[in-house]
């Protein structure tokens, strides 16, 4: 248990030394991050205000506050991409990484997370100008806060398992670029990543019940955004945990079915 | 050497490396469909709630996506794949045997890669706008359509031009290969006609990335909405835009100094 911890540590630190040099880069990237949401923001403020100051539940300063939230959840929703181990995989540099005496999933997990700490501090003033351009209406008690903390991170965790399993796929076939635009499209609408899942039909909110993707999205999102009970931020953690527990074993089958599979050389 | 020889070359040689790979089509097109559900599941939560968005209706908003699409074709088949290829020539210096060529460095730069399959969204956007304007019940005259077209044409020079000065700013800074997920996000701002934003995000979608110019004023050419005044307006900051990227690729060239090759 100790070397995780001093592993975890350690990739974490030097994570964060990396990524705070390239802090220019990060910001663009950034930015560029930021127009998603804004873009979502004004369409729904509008239409919002049209509508005589509410959609769906919403008012436009209600809105603000959730899109300016998720900016952060997507920040910290950014984990290793399928994309990742398309390369890592189709050219071999998984090979260098196996002989590691640890599962090569602690590693990625280990310095995405130290990055996030250089990510939130950039997030900041971007939240701050947000703000002040769209004026937010917020209503936080304690309960809410420390279970969003919690809740991003879970996020993080559920996002993770889930795009490895799909960048895994690669183990079998390497035309997966149209498999990943399929998941994201989907992860799209049944997350609340495109609109808070209250404004989609019931049927779509009764599904997205029984899948992951709300619980990296609208779920962390509303912790802080939305008025929740204890009892309800607590299921939802928990619905959280067992998502990572579910997709934590899928992944452990899947790799031991894939590294039989894996043949290339190289890195 | 006459450019537009050279360019159809080139053309010619981006076609066939692609024809080579076929099951790309289908794998281009799958993907082009995923974009556009996801458009059209957009617009249908849209007018779940109102039957218009800031004076568009639902075949106008309609028209826009499919502009949005096309020009993203164009961007990701003719614009995207030079100016990204410039960028790592800067990097690694080997920007040196595009500039030792006997022809204008500039245009070379501008058309040595062409990714045919991304076509595949131009397709599709043309579909969807014929589908636009069927559901509009308006008779297109030919002025209009030549309007369309004309400013279709003047959007993508305008678009050229902004990538071109964006990617020169490589020749002082180096890495710029994040600008390219920037540039993306803001471009994604023209899925919606520009008149929904606030004032200084629709001014720096108007002036900064001329996404207005690329896709919301196309579709007015298409709604009825175009006004000579703004074509005009259109036309003289073409040849601005033109006049600039030439200005910032030559100043930027001068900082070029061969690393390695």
């Amino acid at each position: 248990m100790k070397r995780y911890i001093d592993f975890y540590l350690s990739s974490m630190r030097i994570s964060i030394l990396q990524q705070f040099q390239y802090r220019v880069a990060n910001y663009f990237y950034m930015i560029g991050m930021i127009a998603e949401p804004v873009i979502y923001l004004v369409v729904w403020s509008t239409i919002a205000n049209q509508q005589g100051g509410v959609a769906g539940g919403y008012t436009p300063g209600e809105f603000a506050a959730y899109y300016i939230v998720w900016t952060l959840v997507r920040n910290m929703n950014i984990v290793f991409t399928p994309y990742g181990w398309e390369w890592r995989i189709r050219q071999g540099n998984l090979s260098m990484e196996l002989m590691r005496p640890m599962h090569p999933i602690h590693n990625d997990i280990a310095y995405f997370s130290g990055w996030k700490f250089v990510v939130i501090i950039l997030w900041l003033p971007l939240a701050l100008f947000l703000s002040w351009v769209f004026k937010p209406t917020f209503d936080i008690t304690w309960m809410e806060g420390i279970a969003f903390f919690i809740a991003i991170w879970g996020a993080y965790l559920i996002r993770t398992m889930l795009l490895s399993l799909l960048g895994m796929i690669t183990f079998w076939t390497t035309r997966v670029s149209a498999i990943f635009e399929l998941y994201f499209g989907l992860e799209l609408i049944l997350s609340g990543r495109l609109v808070p899942m209250t404004l989609m039909p019931q049927w779509v909110q009764n599904l997205s019940n029984y899948l992951p993707f709300k619980w990296t999205f609208f779920f962390p999102i509303e912790t802080l955004v939305g008025t929740m009970f204890i009892q309800e931020l607590v299921a939802g953690i928990g619905t959280q945990i067992l998502w990572i527990v579910i997709g934590a074993s899928i992944l452990n089958l899947v790799w031991r079915a894939a590294i039989k599979q894996f043949s290339a050389v190289g890195g | 050497m006459n450019p537009f020889k050279l360019a159809w070359t080139y053309f010619r040689i981006g076609m066939m490396n692609e024809l080579q790979y076929r099951v790309n089509f289908f794998i281009q097109l799958l993907q082009s469909a995923i974009a556009l559900t996801t458009g059209l599941i957009g617009l249908s939560l849209v007018f779940g709630q109102v039957n218009n968005l800031a004076g568009w209706s639902r075949a106008e908003l309609l028209a826009v996506m499919g502009v949005h699409l096309l020009m993203g074709g164009v961007i990701r088949s003719a614009i995207q794949p030079n100016m990204e290829r410039l960028m790592d020539d800067v990097l690694n210096g080997t920007l040196d045997f595009a500039l030792t060529k006997p022809a204008d460095a500039q245009a070379l730069v501008s058309i040595r890669e062409f990714r045919f399959w991304q076509l595949t969204d131009v397709l599709v956007g043309l579909v969807v706008i014929g589908v636009a304007v069927a559901q509009l019940q308006v008779r297109m005259e030919v002025l209009q359509v030549l309007a369309f077209i004309a400013a279709l044409i003047m959007g993508a020079i305008m678009l050229y031009c902004v990538w071109l000065m964006v990617t020169s700013i490589a020749f002082w800074v180096i890495r710029v290969n994040d600008i390219v997920n920037l540039f993306e996000g803001l471009y994604a701002a023209g899925r919606w006609p520009v008149g929904v934003y606030p004032d200084w995000l629709r001014t720096g979608l108007t002036f900064l990335v001329p996404v207005a110019f690329a896709v919301t004023v196309p579709a007015e050419a298409m709604t009825n909405r175009l006004t000579p005044e703004t074509m005009l307006f259109a036309a003289g900051l073409t040849l601005m835009f033109v006049v600039l990227a030439r200005g910032v690729w030559l100043i930027g060239l001068r900082s070029y100094s061969g690393a390695s090759a």
